[in-house]
């Protein structure tokens, strides 16, 4: 059995890049996730597994590198925090319109501008509703505790290859910063060239004589090419939708109230679910651990019987958007949230629930 | 069994460490842990803190408002975290530096002098450790063995050497520990 | 004579190289960028290393480099080719890796991709066509646009104190410890063309040599945008822009 190491969020997903067979990984320096970085340098997998890792001059040089890395067919890998994920949005929609498979990272932090390194949930419209320019969507896998980020490397790479599609770990700081028990993952050994090659035949890896050249790029200048090209991504875009939900639920069954909340914010709302079963309310909650794909489907299932949905957030009220796309009126969806890097308490979390639905 | 705990004081005094060997010694015996600093440039000479929490069960979140002990190493500390201990909780304070006392009478108030006994000893590194040692005699919530086993896994091999002082400062801090309350 | 007794292998005198693609150049007539594709196909083919290359192509008129040149190619956002270089050098070590930028692409908004790139000895190849204007999007300034030079963005001519000077990027570029040769050249002569593929050559063969970035800037024209001739803009490139940018080597080591 592996050993359960204690570490945190951020060396887990360094440890879990290494193990799972990443080629590359690029980056640059902003708290609350810089242990990424200073782990994998510190543990040199170039001497082991022939990892590259590179400091880049700036977020939009390591999203570009991660772009020159994908259109090789190549695993990599890039993480930042909420203004270095803003920088690298470009690179993200290209990544998305050139239909590259890739993983990346954001462990935010409070926002707008230059904000607080404290931890945050606001970059939820920036990456599951846009970001950069044009119509494309990142997999978004959330997670809420140390195993999930080691997990969720391989398992975004996985997905990424699957569609050939970037994904995103949408982290932030409570879970990049938080020591927790971890089993890594098993040991993958990286792809030879030779299986880059066959898993990817459309990677720029130079050009074969058995094939044509394979040109990497986003741009269609013809109306009607670009019409195709994005048909043809939200025809992709429906198959994830269809294929690709995740999610938790706890107390669900027989739930009257259901909160809603994702990472970190479901741990804070498993406490006050907790309490307010204790105290005879029937309180469920669903963390949705893929953002997008969204649980549409599931909330509106719950919405048949439940009496109401909150969902709480570390932000202004992002993700309630889509909770309410998804109850669509049947019955009251509401929201508490905080801001700019603080934590709502287990304590104030049932207080509002409670005057939210207008009970004692 | 579930201890919801608060470390607080200075930064550079260790506080964040102090919490990971707790954390890693409630690991080796097979409980849940978690650790959550306040992270950030306080850090460095400001004021830092550390949740820890060990329990029998799933931890859910990593952030509390009110705690079961509160180890509160400077002013601002005790300030902040002294009206957050739960009634028939555990209060333990550094009097180095502090301008009054707790005040609280419906919880158990400890005064360990690690400071000065650090000082004293001429390993002013193994402070935290004093510290350690008087919380597990105000609560034995993990046993002295797996606190330096966890020490041990957690310190790099050329700094195995320093084990014993701190062995030492552990046995230090349960005897100076006082309870005043 | 009839034609079929001309069209012998034995008489062949100039044949296009085979890299070059049946594709119709969209460049416009006289533009130096033609000229400088043919020499790179040329210099890839005479080397055999067509399935070892992989080219990155930039934002601008050269962002359809893809179109022309028969190997594995990427394009790059703008002015990040450099990092995208990088990344497919250090994953692919063995391979010929070079980017083929603009001034814009290169001197303006990649100016860090640039620099760093070149900072770190990323062994790749780095071909600059520097023609002191945005072609692409219609003639404007670019941070090589000379003093007094009319554009559609500097219609009384570039004025230092509004728009600051025409910047010697490859000078400073040959300052960085990282790069191992900095060359200017042009290609509106047949001698200048001559060696100007040999800087092609060498810039390739450094790639392999681990000793560091190589740089080539080609000093061209932009008949088009600078609102002259194909020949007048090879007169006036070599009357003012080589002044400003003079041909030859600044590093070679």
């Amino acid at each position: 059995m592996e050993e359960i190491k204690l570490m945190k969020g951020n060396e887990a997903i360094a440890h879990a890049a290494i193990r799972c067979g990443t080629d590359g990984y690029f980056g640059y320096p902003i708290t609350p996730q810089s242990e990424v970085m200073e782990t994998l340098m510190d543990e040199a997998p170039w001497n082991t597994t022939g990892m590259v890792v590179l400091q880049a001059e700036s977020e939009v040089a390591a999203i570009n590198m991660v772009y020159g890395g994908a259109a090789c067919g190549k695993k990599v890998m890039t993480s930042s925090s909420s203004p270095g994920m803003s920088l690298k949005q470009e690179g993200v929609s290209y990544i998305a319109g050139a239909e590259l498979p890739c993983l990346l990272v954001n462990v935010m932090r409070g926002g707008p501008g230059l904000g607080t390194i404290q931890p945050s949930q606001a970059d939820y419209f920036q990456t599951v509703k846009g970001g950069g320019h044009g119509d494309y969507r990142l997999i978004t896998l959330a997670p809420s505790t140390v195993q999930e980020m080691a997990d969720f490397v391989d398992l975004g790479f996985e997905l990424a290859f699957r569609y050939n599609n970037p994904a995103m770990i949408l982290a932030d700081g409570i879970v990049g910063q938080m020591m927790e028990k971890v089993v890594l993952p098993p040991f993958k050994p990286r792809r030879t060239n030779d299986e880059v090659r066959k898993q990817c035949p459309w990677g720029t890896m130079g050009k074969t004589d058995d094939r044509e050249r394979n040109i990497i790029t986003s741009l269609a200048l013809e109306a009607d090419v670009m019409e195709a090209t994005n048909n043809r991504l939200q025809a992709k875009y429906r198959i994830i939708e269809e294929k690709e939900v995740l999610f938790e639920e706890q107390n669900c069954e027989d739930a009257d109230y259901v909160f809603v909340a994702f990472g970190s914010a479901a741990r804070l709302c498993g406490n006050a679910m907790d309490a307010l079963r204790e105290q005879g309310f029937k309180v469920g909650l669903l963390r949705p651990i893929t953002l997008w794909p969204f649980p549409t489907k599931r909330i509106a299932e719950l919405a048949q019987k439940a009496k109401g949905f909150m969902s709480v957030e570390l932000s202004a009220g992002q993700m309630v958007e889509d909770v309410r796309l998804a109850v669509n009126g049947k019955v009251p969806v509401t929201f508490h949230g905080r801001m700019g890097g603080n934590i709502p308490s287990a304590e104030e979390i049932i207080e509002k629930f409670k005057e939210n639905f207008n009970l004692k | 069994m579930k201890k919801e705990i608060i470390i607080a004081g200075f930064g550079g005094q260790g506080v964040l460490s102090m919490g990971k060997i707790l954390a890693y010694s409630g690991l080796l015996e097979g409980k849940e842990v978690t650790w959550m600093p306040a992270y950030g440039p306080e850090q460095r000479g400001g004021t830092a803190n550390v949740t820890v929490q060990i329990s029998d069960k799933k931890i859910s979140s990593p952030i509390l408002k009110f705690y079961d002990i509160a180890i509160v190493l400077n002013q601002p500390s005790m300030d902040k975290f002294e009206e957050r201990v739960k009634p028939g909780g555990i209060l333990i304070y550094d009097s180095n530096g502090m301008t009054r006392k707790p005040t609280r009478k419906d919880i158990s108030v400890y005064c360990i002098d690690a400071t000065d006994k650090a000082i004293e000893m001429g390993a002013q590194k193994t402070f935290n450790m004093i510290v350690v040692g008087g919380l597990l005699k105000a609560d034995p919530m993990v046993k002295t063995e797996n606190v330096m086993l966890a020490l041990k896994k957690s310190l790099p091999e050329r700094h195995h050497k320093l084990l014993p002082a701190n062995e030492e400062a552990m046995k230090v801090g349960m005897e100076i520990i006082k309870k005043e309350n | 004579m009839t034609k079929q007794d001309i069209l012998k292998p034995e008489n062949l005198v100039y044949q296009k190289t085979k890299l070059l693609t049946k594709n119709v150049m969209h460049y416009c007539p006289g533009c130096s960028h033609g000229v400088i594709h043919k020499l790179i196909a040329e210099v890839i083919d005479e080397m055999g290393i067509q399935n070892e290359t992989i080219g990155v192509a930039p934002v601008g008129c050269a962002v359809f480099a893809y179109n022309y040149i028969d190997i594995d190619w990427q394009q790059a956002a703008h002015g990040r080719a450099p990092a995208v270089a990088t990344a497919i050098k250090r994953l692919l070590p063995e391979k010929y890796v070079f980017t083929y930028q603009g001034d814009g692409d290169l001197a303006a908004i990649g100016t860090a991709e640039t620099i760093h790139a070149c900072n770190r000895g990323d062994n790749i190849a780095i071909f600059f066509i520097n023609n002191g204007i945005y072609g692409m999007t219609g003639g404007q300034m670019a941070p090589t646009t000379l003093e007094g030079m009319k554009t559609v963005t500097t219609p009384s001519g570039r004025n230092h104190e509004m728009n600051g000077y025409p910047l010697k990027i490859s000078d400073m570029l040959a300052l960085i410890d990282g790069t191992c040769y900095v060359t200017r050249q042009s290609v509106d002569k047949l001698p200048a063309v001559m060696k100007a593929k040999k800087a092609i050559r060498k810039a390739f063969e450094n790639c392999q040599l681990k000793k560091g970035t190589s740089v080539v800037e080609f000093v061209s024209t932009c008949n088009t945008g600078w609102g002259m001739s194909p020949h007048k803009a090879n007169l006036w490139m070599q009357e003012n822009m080589t002044a400003r940018y003079p041909l030859g080597d600044i590093k070679n080591i």
